[in-house]
C-alpha cells in the first residue's frame, strides 16, 4: 500500500515537473551546451561551426593583450595596463554596466523612497507611472529617447530656436550611457519601492533610540532590510546592460561598442558563429560571477527575490 | 522570499498601512530634495515618450519642426499589410506562447512547492537561469539550436522560445501564489467529501485564478515586447511588430514608427490598468 | 449567548442524533497502537485510545506533543505509520479524507473565501449528491442551529471571528457526521467569546449527539467542556480521564503539572501503608500523601498538593503534614489570596479562599511573618518520578 502511494506521488511529481522540466532542458539548456560546444569549433568559409575542435576562437580573444601602461587624460583619468582589443571592449562593457547600474540606484533610491513615504493616493498614483514604462516595450521607449537626442530632434530645434548651440549626444559613450539608465530606471525604482514600502520606520527610531546616528541606523537596520530590493533591482539592470544590443545600436549607433552588440553581430553581418559563442560564453561567466558576488555581499540567500 | 518576485514584476503591494503624519509632511531640505529627484526622474521617464506621441500626430515627414495636426500616419500603419501582419504575428505569438507558459509554469509550481524530491534544489537553480542569462545568449544559442535541430525558423520557432522565457516568470509568480495557499482549504474540501480532482476544480483552481491571470499578463507582455530573442529566431515571412520596427528603425525614421510606437505605449498603458484592476478586485 | 434548546429549533424532525444505536460499537474512534513519524521525528508515539459513542472528548497537551497529528489521523490527512484507526468499528487503512465520516472544524477554519456563507456549507452535501431542495432544507437548518439564518449570502472576510467560526461549525455538522474533530476551534478568539462559545459548543454537542474531538493547549477550556481528557505529552498519551479525574487524581508529574496548579516537593518515599505514603524531603521533613502508581518504598518521588488545598495557620495542628513556614510574599487577588512561602528551600504556593469580608490589614499574613503550613493527607498525591 505504501508502495502504491510512493509510485502515485512520484508518477504525480513527473507529471507536473515533465513539460516545464522538458522546455527547460531542450530549450534552455541543451541550446546553451550546443553554444558551449560550437565556442570550441572551428568554422567553415561561411563562418558557420565546422568539425576540427580548437581553442582559436578563446586565442582570438586574449591574443592581442600586450602590457603596455599608459596614462591619458580624455574624458577623465585613464590608467592603463594592457592594451588589446577584446580585453578593452569586455572591460568597457563591464564598466558601462556597472556606472549605468550605479547611476540607475542612485536615482531610483531617492525617488523608491518618496514613492514609499507619500499618502496612500499618491503612492498609488506614482506606482502607476512607474508601472508604465515598465511595461512599455523597450525598444519604443528606446527609440522614443533617440528621436529626442537626435540632431535635428525635439531637443535641438528647440535650442536652436532658442538661438543656442545644438547638442550632438547621440552615438557617443554618454548616449549609451542615459541609454541604459533610461531604459532601466523603472526596473530598479520597483523593487526598491516594494522593499521600502514594507520598510517599518519604527524601525529607524529603534535604532535611534539605541544610540545610533543617521547613517548607522541607515547601514545597520535599513540596508540589510531593503537589501532583497536592492539586490533584485540591480540584477535586472546590470545583466540587460552588459547584453545590451538595442541601446548600443539606437544610442551609440554600434560605435560605442558593448560585448553584447559584438556577440550579436557574429550572428548576422560578420559571420562568425564559433566566435560568437565564445564571447557569449566569456559574458556569460562574467554575469554569473557577478550575480554570485552580488549575492554574496547582499547577505543570505536573496536569490528568490528575483 | 518568492513572493517578492511577483510584487517586482507585478507592482503588487503588500496591504497600505496608515502612518502617523508629522515629521514626513513637513518640507524639510532633505524633503525638498526628494521631491526634484522624483519630479525629475518622472520627466525624464515621460517626456520621451510625450514628444514621441505628439510627433506621431506631426505633418512634417521628417525633423522636429511643427508643422500640423494629421491623423496620416496612423491612417498608412492601418493599411500597410506588413505592419498588420507582424501585429498578427506578434499577437498570435503571444497568445500561444502565453498559454503554454502559463499552463507548464503552473504545473510545475505545484510540483516544486508542494512536494520534496531528490533534484530539487537543481530545477530552482535551472528556473532561476533565464532570469540572469542575458537575453542576446539565449537568442544566438536558441538560434543555433534551431539550425542544428533544422527546424526552419517562423511562427513556431518564435513561439518555443518565447515560452522558454516566459516560464520561469510566470513559475516564480505562481510559486509565490502558491506558497501563500491555506492548504487547509484543500483539506477541508476533502474532509467534506471532495475527492482530488473535485478539490482542484472547485478549490484549487478558482483560488489561484487571480495569480494565474496575473502571470498571464505578464507573460503576454514579455512576449509582446520581446525583440532580442525574436530577431534571432524569426523568419522569413514571421516577423513580430517589435523585429518589423526595428528594421523600419535602422533603415531611418519614419513617421509611421511614431504612430506604431504610441499605439504600442497605448497597448501597454491598457495592460497595467487591466492588471491594476485585476489586484483591486482581488483586494475587495 | 447560550444556545438553549428552545432556541435551537428547525431541525426537530429529523433530529440529529445519529439513530440505529444497535448496530453501534463501543467506540465512535479507536487507536490501537497508532505511531506517525516525520522524517525522525515521532509525532505520535504507539497511543491507543477509544473515544466512546456521543462523547466530548478532549485531546489536551502542549504544542508538539502529537494530538493535533492524532486529530489529523483520524480525518485522514495522515496516515499512520503503524497501527490502525478505527471509526465505528471499521478499520480505516488507507481511506482517504473524502471517504471518511467525520467532519472537521479547522483551527483557521478554512471557510472558502472564493464562496458565500452558503455555499461553504452546502459544499459537504453537494459532494453527497443530495437533491437541491434537500441542500437547500439542511442549510437553512444548519445556519438556524449556529444562528446565523440571515447571513446566507455574505463571504467569510465580511464575518467576524466568532461568525466565521460558526459557520465552519455548520459547513461540518450539516453533513451529519459520526464524528466531529475541532482542532483548537476557539484559539483565535478574544477570552470573552471563547468563553461564550465553550459553552454554546457543549450544548450543540449535547443536542445533536454526534462524538466530538476537540484538540486544545488550553487545559481550562479541557476542564470546562468534555466529558472525558487526553492528556499528551512528547507524542505520548499520558492519561485519560474525566476532568474530576484528570485534576484531582493525576497519575504522572506531568499531567499534576500541566492542569492546573500544583506545589511539588521531591524527596524519597518512606514506607507505603494502604492508600498512603509517606516521604522524606531534603531537610528531613516527611510528608503524607495518596499513593499513586509505582509508589514504593526507597524510590525518588514527589508529593503533589494544589494551592487550594494547603492552608496557614497560626498554631500547628495535628496533621502530618504541618510544619513552620516563612512567608515570602502575598497578593490579593479578589476571591483568594495568593501567598507564596518559604519551606527551608522549597518555594511553596497557598491559595486562601477570602471568606470573610474585612478591610482589616492584619487580618492577612505579611511577608516576613512566620506561619504555619498544613494540608490533610487525602489532599496530597504521592506521584512516582
Amino acid at each position: 500500500m505504501i508502495q502504491a502511494f510512493r509510485e502515485r506521488r512520484s508518477l504525480r511529481i513527473f507529471g507536473l515537473m515533465g513539460p516545464g522540466a522538458f522546455w527547460l532542458i531542450v530549450f534552455f539548456l541543451i541550446p546553451l551546451l550546443i553554444m558551449a560546444v560550437i565556442s570550441f569549433m572551428s568554422r567553415d568559409q561561411f563562418g558557420f561551426p565546422a568539425p576540427p575542435l580548437t581553442l582559436e576562437n578563446y586565442h582570438d580573444v586574449i591574443k592581442d593583450i600586450r602590457f603596455n601602461p599608459s596614462i591619458s587624460f580624455e574624458s577623465g583619468l585613464n590608467i592603463r595596463l594592457f592594451d588589446g582589443l577584446y580585453l578593452e571592449l569586455f572591460w568597457r562593457s563591464v564598466w558601462l554596466s556597472l556606472v549605468s547600474t550605479l547611476i540607475t540606484l542612485l536615482i531610483a533610491f531617492p525617488v523608491a523612497l518618496f514613492m514609499s513615504r507619500l499618502s496612500r493616493r499618491y503612492r498609488n498614483l506614482a506606482l502607476f507611472l512607474v508601472m508604465i514604462p515598465f511595461w512599455t516595450n523597450f525598444l519604443v521607449r528606446t527609440y522614443a529617447l533617440q528621436f529626442m537626442l537626435r540632431g535635428n530632434g525635439p531637443i535641438n530645434t528647440a535650442l536652436r530656436a532658442l538661438g543656442l548651440e545644438p547638442i550632438d549626444l547621440l552615438f557617443t559613450p554618454t548616449a549609451v550611457m542615459i541609454g541604459l539608465v533610461y531604459g532601466n530606471l523603472p526596473f530598479m525604482i520597483l523593487p526598491l519601492y516594494t522593499s521600502l514600502e514594507k520598510f517599518d520606520w519604527t524601525m529607524i527610531e529603534a535604532a535611534h533610540d539605541l544610540g545610533a546616528d543617521t547613517l548607522r541606523a541607515f547601514q545597520r537596520v535599513m540596508l540589510p532590510l531593503i537589501s532583497p530590493g536592492l539586490v533584485a533591482g540591480s540584477i535586472l539592470t546590470f545583466v540587460p546592460a552588459i547584453g545590451s544590443y538595442i541601446t548600443v545600436e539606437l544610442m551609440g549607433g554600434g560605435r560605442t561598442n558593448m560585448i553584447g552588440y559584438t556577440i550579436a553581430q557574429q550572428f548576422s553581418a560578420s559571420v562568425n558563429w564559433p566566435f560568437g559563442s565564445a564571447l557569449a560564453l566569456l559574458m556569460m561567466i562574467i554575469v554569473t560571477v557577478a550575480a554570485v558576488l552580488y549575492f554574496r555581499t547582499g547577505r543570505g540567500d536573496q536569490r528568490a527575490v528575483l | 522570499m518568492a513572493s517578492d518576485s511577483t510584487v517586482v514584476l507585478l507592482g503588487e503591494r503588500s496591504e497600505i498601512k496608515p502612518r502617523p503624519r508629522g515629521e514626513a509632511q513637513r518640507l524639510s531640505p532633505g524633503r525638498f530634495a526628494l521631491v526634484t529627484i522624483t519630479l525629475f526622474t518622472f520627466a525624464f521617464l515621460y517626456v520621451p515618450i510625450v514628444v514621441l506621441i505628439v510627433f506621431s500626430f506631426n505633418s512634417a515627414r521628417t525633423g522636429a519642426t511643427w508643422q500640423s495636426f494629421t491623423l496620416q500616419w496612423y491612417e498608412r500603419v492601418f493599411n500597410n499589410p506588413r505592419i498588420l501582419e507582424a501585429a498578427a504575428n506578434s499577437l498570435i505569438v503571444a497568445t500561444l506562447s502565453t498559454f503554454g507558459a502559463v499552463v507548464i509554469g503552473t504545473l510545475m509550481a505545484m510540483a516544486m512547492e508542494r512536494y520534496r524530491f531528490r533534484g530539487q534544489s537543481a530545477w530552482d537553480g535551472l528556473l532561476y537561469m533565464p532570469v540572469i542569462v542575458p537575453e542576446i545568449v539565449m537568442g544566438i544559442s536558441l538560434l543555433i539550436f534551431f539550425a542544428a535541430a533544422n527546424i526552419s525558423r517562423g511562427l513556431l520557432t518564435l513561439v518555443i522560445s518565447h515560452i522558454a522565457f516566459c516560464m520561469p516568470f510566470v513559475y516564480l509568480t505562481m510559486r509565490a501564489r502558491l506558497a501563500d495557499f491555506d492548504r487547509s482549504l484543500e483539506e477541508a474540501a476533502q474532509d467534506l467529501g471532495a475527492d482530488e480532482w473535485v478539490t482542484f476544480r472547485r478549490i484549487t483552481l478558482p483560488l489561484l485564478m487571480p495569480g494565474i491571470i496575473s502571470s498571464a499578463l505578464l507573460a503576454f507582455t514579455l512576449s509582446l515586447d520581446d525583440f532580442v530573442i525574436s530577431f534571432f529566431v524569426t523568419g522569413v515571412g514571421s516577423q513580430t511588430l517589435p523585429v518589423y520596427i526595428w528594421g523600419q528603425i535602422r533603415r531611418g525614421i519614419t513617421p509611421e514608427i511614431n504612430a506604431i510606437s504610441a499605439l504600442m505605449l497605448v497597448l501597454s498603458i491598457v495592460l497595467v490598468i487591466v492588471a491594476q484592476l485585476i489586484q483591486r478586485r482581488q483586494r475587495a | 449567548m447560550v444556545a438553549t434548546p428552545d432556541r435551537i429549533g428547525g431541525f426537530g424532525s429529523e433530529g440529529w442524533v445519529i439513530p440505529e444505536a444497535g448496530t453501534l460499537s463501543e467506540y465512535a474512534v479507536e487507536m490501537r497502537d497508532v505511531s506517525k513519524v516525520f522524517g525522525d521525528v515521532v509525532a505520535v508515539d504507539h497511543v491507543s485510545m477509544g473515544i466512546r459513542q456521543q462523547e466530548f472528548f478532549a485531546m489536551l497537551g502542549p504544542s508538539g506533543c502529537g494530538k493535533t497529528t492524532s486529530l489529523r489521523m483520524i480525518a485522514g490527512f495522515e496516515r499512520p505509520t503503524s497501527g490502525e484507526i478505527y471509526i465505528d468499528g471499521k478499520a480505516m487503512g488507507s481511506t482517504p479524507p473524502f471517504q471518511r465520516n467525520v467532519n472537521t472544524v479547522f483551527q483557521s477554519y478554512a471557510l472558502f473565501p472564493h464562496m458565500t456563507v452558503e455555499q461553504n456549507i452546502s459544499f459537504g452535501l453537494e459532494m453527497k449528491g443530495l437533491s437541491r431542495s434537500e441542500i437547500k432544507r439542511r442549510v437553512g437548518e444548519a445556519l438556524e442551529l449556529v444562528r446565523l439564518p440571515q447571513m446566507a449570502k455574505r463571504y467569510p472576510r465580511q464575518m467576524s471571528g466568532g461568525q466565521q467560526q460558526r459557520v465552519a461549525l455548520a459547513r461540518a455538522l450539516v453533513n451529519r457526521p459520526k464524528v466531529l474533530l475541532l482542532d483548537e476551534p476557539l484559539g483565535a478568539l478574544d477570552a470573552k467569546l471563547r468563553k461564550e462559545m465553550q459553552m454554546e459548543l457543549k450544548t450543540l454537542q449535547r443536542e445533536v449527539g454526534i462524538t466530538f474531538i476537540f484538540v486544545t493547549h488550553d487545559q481550562e477550556e479541557a476542564l470546562t467542556m468534555s466529558d472525558r481528557i487526553a492528556v499528551f505529552s512528547k507524542g505520548k498519551v499520558l492519561q485519560i480521564g474525566t476532568p474530576l479525574e484528570i485534576y484531582e487524581r493525576p497519575t504522572t508529574r506531568f499531567v499534576a503539572d500541566f492542569i492546573g496548579e500544583t506545589n511539588f516537593l521531591e524527596g524519597t518515599v518512606q514506607e507505603v501503608n494502604g492508600e498512603f505514603a509517606s516521604l522524606i524531603v531534603d531537610g528531613g521533613r516527611r510528608f503524607v500523601g495518596r499513593a499513586m502508581d509505582g509508589v514504593r518504598p526507597g524510590v525518588t518521588a514527589v508529593i503533589s498538593v494544589r494551592p487550594e488545598k494547603v492552608q496557614l495557620v497560626e498554631q500547628p495542628d495535628s496533621s502530618p503534614n504541618c510544619y513552620e513556614v516563612q512567608v515570602r510574599s502575598i497578593a490579593y487577588v479578589g476571591s483568594d489570596t495568593r501567598v507564596i512561602v518559604m519551606l527551608g528551600n522549597n518555594q511553596l504556593d497557598v491559595w486562601e479562599q477570602n471568606t470573610i469580608s474585612t478591610l482589616d490589614p492584619n487580618y492577612f499574613f505579611k511577608p516576613g511573618e512566620t506561619a504555619w503550613l498544613t494540608f490533610k493527607p487525602e489532599n496530597a498525591l504521592v506521584l512516582a518520578q
